[in-house]
């Protein structure tokens, strides 16, 4: 792998890092398995490309990338809790819907930055390559969500989301509204989805609205990563493993098709056959290990 | 101060298997009332302790908790005065959050949970002084997981979450019945002492007529949805688990010998 390579890879992975924790936040903290991400990830790309282009300064652009993503996780979240549509049926709801409303944002099924204005030309104006600036700023960016996360997760509020994940009569009896709970994470988990969108297209110079298929597979296979890897003990330390997961799974990616085998190499229309591999084998390795611990 | 009247709960209304749970109760609970709520299998016993916390809609009647009509009122609103313990004892606590994060939650109850710090030091120290109060150790293990503990430790863990902030009323069902004999009369004894130094006014559904006669300064029977006996003070105290027996069977209709093994 080149130096250039792995530098993507970082930078893909901490642009990633705020889908991951968001993922980490429905998959494992609220025990809903959300897929509307892939649709609220070019969400934000979508709105941060558009804001930036009609003139809006990149950095609000990353705001209001993150409304637009919260307002679709909450859709999905009324689903859900107030119209009684399974949890998975209600995300998917969303996704299919998401790919019409992001047509529509963007007029067009892409929309570049050429020239125009984002949030990494401090960095490059300071003298910066793009391949160190984009890394260091999103890992700063992905660190500081992760803080944030950290905090909530602590707060009342934060307790009381984790109670409603891990035993939902026992927080209504605590008397908290367990559907608001939910609607609130759901919006927060996916817009933070819309922030990784927002910063890849920002990174890249377009928004798609293809960019998002699969985004679900990537956020859960670095969760996964992670736990095997890093642990996940307390909050803490998951959090920290989930965005540790998502660097570690865009190097392992950037790994797979640097890799030559004679004359058979890995090309990108591969990547969804190592994801699955990659994710299979990180579900299977604690297993593996306790085996070998029982001989 | 709790006015239950005309209370009816059906289950699959409307379709062939429609079962009527509770058939138009009428309930006067006084404060400071301790009552045992017996009867069999399917009596509408913990049917009507959902209705009260609100888990369950009603078909029908009226709750009135303190002058408020909080018949509308949805489950979380109605945790505000009501507070419970399940015959579950992973219900009650939340297993992956700690000890003191589990306090934390419950001192909370009917107040909003907003941004401020979950567990506070101030807080800590409150806690060790309650936890010590079980004694079962827990207060040295503050930060341990809920998951960590026993069935009997978490149902008194439980217990004290429930009263932690002071309820109108407590709602226990069969909350012993999960515990090994020996954790079950600590958990009972807890129980007594935290209704009569708190003067609650508790609910408590037993499948155990002896532990029914003994405890509370009230008793209720029901049968088929109703209530069949209502008894306090003198009148429960004089009676005896074969005269409770004998009024159950004479409801039904039957001859008391069968099956009286099973209630006792």
């Amino acid at each position: 792998m080149t130096f250039y390579a792995f530098m993507g890879a970082l930078e893909q992975g901490f642009a990633y890092g705020f889908l991951v924790l968001g993922v980490y936040l429905t998959f494992r903290v609220l025990d809903f398995p959300d897929l509307t991400v892939d649709g609220s990830l070019p969400l934000g790309a979508a709105v941060s490309a558009v804001a930036i282009s009609s003139g809006v300064d990149p950095w609000v652009s990353l705001l209001l990338a993150l409304g637009a993503g919260f307002l679709a996780g909450m859709v999905t979240g009324i689903l859900n809790t107030k119209f009684g549509i399974l949890h998975l049926l209600a995300s998917i709801l969303t996704m299919i819907a998401l790919y019409s409303i992001n047509l529509r944002v963007m007029g067009a099924p892409n929309v570049t930055l050429l020239g125009k204005p984002t949030v990494l030309d401090p960095l490059l104006n300071a003298g910066l390559g793009p391949f160190a600036a984009a890394p260091l700023l999103f890992g700063v960016l992905s660190c500081l969500g992760l803080l944030g996360l950290f905090w909530l997760l602590h707060t009342a509020y934060g307790l009381a989301i984790q109670a409603t994940g891990a035993n939902r009569q026992m927080i209504t009896s605590q008397g908290v509204n367990a559907d608001h709970v939910i609607i609130f994470t759901v919006g927060l988990s996916n817009g933070l989805a819309a922030l990784s969108g927002a910063l890849l297209c920002q990174s890249q110079g377009a928004a798609d609205v293809n960019m998002g298929i699969g985004t679900i597979v990537a956020g859960l296979a670095s969760v996964i990563v992670g736990e095997t890897l890093f642990g996940c003990r307390s909050v803490g330390r998951a959090l920290l493993a989930a965005l540790l997961g998502s660097a570690v799974y865009r190097l392992a990616i950037a790994l797979a098709l640097s890799l030559k085998l004679g004359s058979f190499s890995f090309t990108p229309s591969d990547l969804n056959l190592l994801t699955a591999l990659l994710v299979v084998g990180a579900l299977i390795l604690p297993q593996l290990r306790r085996k070998v611990l029982w001989r | 101060m709790i006015g239950i009247s005309g209370l009816s709960k059906y289950f699959h209304r409307g379709s062939v298997n429609e079962v009527l749970a509770l058939g138009g109760i009428d309930l006067q609970v006084r404060r400071g009332d301790f009552i045992t709520v017996v009867g069999s299998n399917g009596a509408g016993k913990s049917t009507l302790l959902n209705c009260l916390a609100g888990s369950y809609p009603i078909d029908g009647g009226r709750i009135v908790i303190d002058d408020c009509d909080v018949t509308s009122w949805p489950e979380h609103r109605r945790a505000r005065l009501i507070s419970r313990v399940f015959q579950d004892p992973l219900k009650g606590t939340c297993g992956s959050l700690s000890i003191e994060q589990n306090l934390a939650l419950a001192a909370r109850r009917g107040r909003p949970h907003g941004l401020g710090l979950g567990v506070r030091r101030r807080d800590r120290d409150a806690f060790r002084r309650q936890l010590a109060q079980l004694g079962l150790g827990l207060e040295e293990r503050l930060k341990d997981q809920v998951g960590l503990l026993s069935g009997g430790q978490r149902q008194a863990l439980t217990l004290l979450m429930s009263t932690l902030v002071r309820p109108q009323i407590l709602l226990l069902d069969e909350h012993t019945a999960a515990l090994d004999p020996k954790t079950a009369l600590q958990v009972l004894e807890l129980t007594e002492k935290m209704v009569a130094e708190l003067h609650l006014t508790a609910l408590m559904v037993t499948h155990n007529m002896r532990q029914a006669l003994q405890l509370g300064n009230r008793l209720i029977m029901l049968h088929g949805g109703r209530v069949i006996l209502d008894i306090s003070g003198e009148e429960k105290d004089r009676m005896t688990v074969e005269g409770l027996l004998q009024r159950f069977y004479a409801v039904r209709g039957e001859t008391f010998d069968s099956d009286r093994m099973l209630l006792v």
